[in-house]
């Protein structure tokens, strides 16, 4: 390249510690191809990478999975990540936290707990997880996290099976005790492309959905924050993805691995380092797929004209690459694409099919 | 816009709750309000106010020592403090004893 870009200073870092989960959602964002226990990194590694990525100037780790808990240095790892300076953030199924983990947790600093919640009917919620009584164990270790003092947010994902609930997932939160909830509309990708046919909800459900969430924000004001992940398939501008490529965030692998954004590995040609081998800020700064679409220089027509080039820049690149065959090309979603007509044909193409389980 | 759902007398108490800290970073560029999921730049006047919610003291000493640290007239720092109290409540990022 030509053209210098400087790197910016990165805010968070999602921390994968493994790709084991108990659960088996139709939507999980882990890749297809997941990282064996054997490979995961350990925890002297974590809280090198920590110490590094607070160095760098990150303030927030999101500690996350598959399902985190699933490691038994989780403590440790807690307490690297506060020892390095960091905000944590444990990202959780719930299932396979026992209360007396999440008090040794809580003892070793961990600022904020996010539990996911498949459903308000509690049928349904285990469906999708494929997991029976998952729902029951997620409730009572919500109620735990707020007996304990830590806050918490409750992330409902929302598809074509739950999205009629919005108002009762929103009431079962604040039943719980949580400050926050998360309706995050599927994003479609890994687990969640493979059954997209048979998640993907219709546009009118979306319309609903969305004067719902602004309705119920009113309502709840003060009580409980709702923010909302939109259904970018029936959008007329794409998601800003991650606020731009290798500007905010970066994504650390099981097995090490320096990603853009966790499904940055669907994009062929793209070459990550490890940090086994390299110093994060070495990643962040030279690494070939940092630099890939980091700024504009990258980008075609219609983005490299539009006015909003630095506002959404461009959309998310994995998807240009999964719907248009290019990620160097404009998102798709954005209805200046030449590609925009493929999402709506693919958003149509629902199919009442049965989910295929992530397996592990 | 309607005003904040958060009424605050003169002898409320704020203070950040857990898992909301305030927190210098050199790398960033000066003070930021570290939340669930969330950052925000703070600036100087929210840093003032924020470093005084400490949970013991009241609305009121908080502005009076604003007024006098600052040399302001009282009405206005306690229109500003409410103001940003009032916001930071919404986010549900601040509790009041």
């Amino acid at each position: 390249m030509t053209n210098e870009v400087s790197a910016p200073v990165p805010l968070g870092l999602l921390a994968e510690l493994t790709h084991r989960c108990p659960l088996g959602c139709p939507y999980c964002s882990n890749p297809l191809v997941l990282d064996r226990r054997d490979d995961e990194i350990d925890t002297v590694t974590w809280a090198r990478v920590f110490r590094e990525a607070s160095a760098l100037g990150v303030l927030q780790v999101h500690l996350s999975g598959g399902e985190p808990a699933a490691r038994r240095d989780l403590p440790e790892i807690v307490r690297a990540s506060r020892e390095a300076g960091l905000y944590s953030n444990l990202i959780t199924s719930a299932v396979g936290l026992t209360p007396h983990t999440l008090a040794v947790l809580a003892d070793a600093g961990l600022d904020h707990v996010q539990v996911s919640i498949q459903d308000s009917d509690e049928a349904s919620a285990d469906t999708i997880a494929g997991y029976r009584g998952a729902s029951a164990r997620k409730h009572a270790i919500a109620k735990e996290v707020v007996r304990l003092g830590l806050p918490l947010t409750v992330n409902m994902v929302v598809h074509r099976a739950n999205i009629g609930r919005i108002g009762s997932m929103v009431e079962l939160a604040l039943s719980l005790g949580a400050s926050r909830v998360e309706i995050a509309h599927v994003q479609y990708y890994g687990w969640a492309l493979k059954n997209r046919a048979a998640l993907m909800p219709t546009r009118e459900q979306v319309d609903l959905a969305v004067a719902e969430v602004d309705m119920l924000r009113k309502q709840h004001r003060g009580r409980i924050v709702i923010d909302a992940v939109v259904p970018d398939y029936y959008a007329r501008f794409p998601k800003p993805c991650l606020g731009g490529w290798g500007r905010r965030s970066l994504n650390v692998t099981p097995a090490g691995k320096v990603l853009p954004c966790h499904a940055a590995e669907v994009i062929p040609g793209l070459e990550f380092w490890n940090v086994r081998g390299h110093s994060l800020a070495e990643i962040w700064r030279d690494s070939p797929a940092f630099r890939a679409f980091r700024g504009t220089d990258w980008m075609q027509e219609p983005c490299r004209s539009c006015a909003r080039r630095d506002q959404d820049f461009g959309g998310c690149r994995c998807q240009a690459f999964l719907i248009a065959g290019d990620a160097g090309a404009t998102d798709p979603v954005c209805h200046l694409s030449p590609k925009h007509a493929l999402v709506g044909q693919l958003a149509e193409a629902r199919e009442e099919a049965a989910y295929t389980y992530r397996t592990t | 816009m309607e005003g904040p759902a958060l009424h605050l007398s003169g002898d409320a108490r704020p203070r950040l709750p857990r898992g909301v800290r305030l927190m210098h970073s050199e790398a960033q560029g000066g003070w930021v309000l570290l939340a669930p999921e969330r950052v925000f730049k703070a600036d100087n006047i929210t840093v003032e106010i924020l470093k005084r919610c400490t949970g013991t003291a009241t609305l009121d000493a908080i502005v009076d020592d604003l007024a006098k640290a600052f040399t302001a007239p009282r009405e206005r720092i306690h229109a500003d403090v409410v103001k940003l109290l009032g916001s930071l409540a919404d986010k549900k990022l601040l509790e009041v004893d």
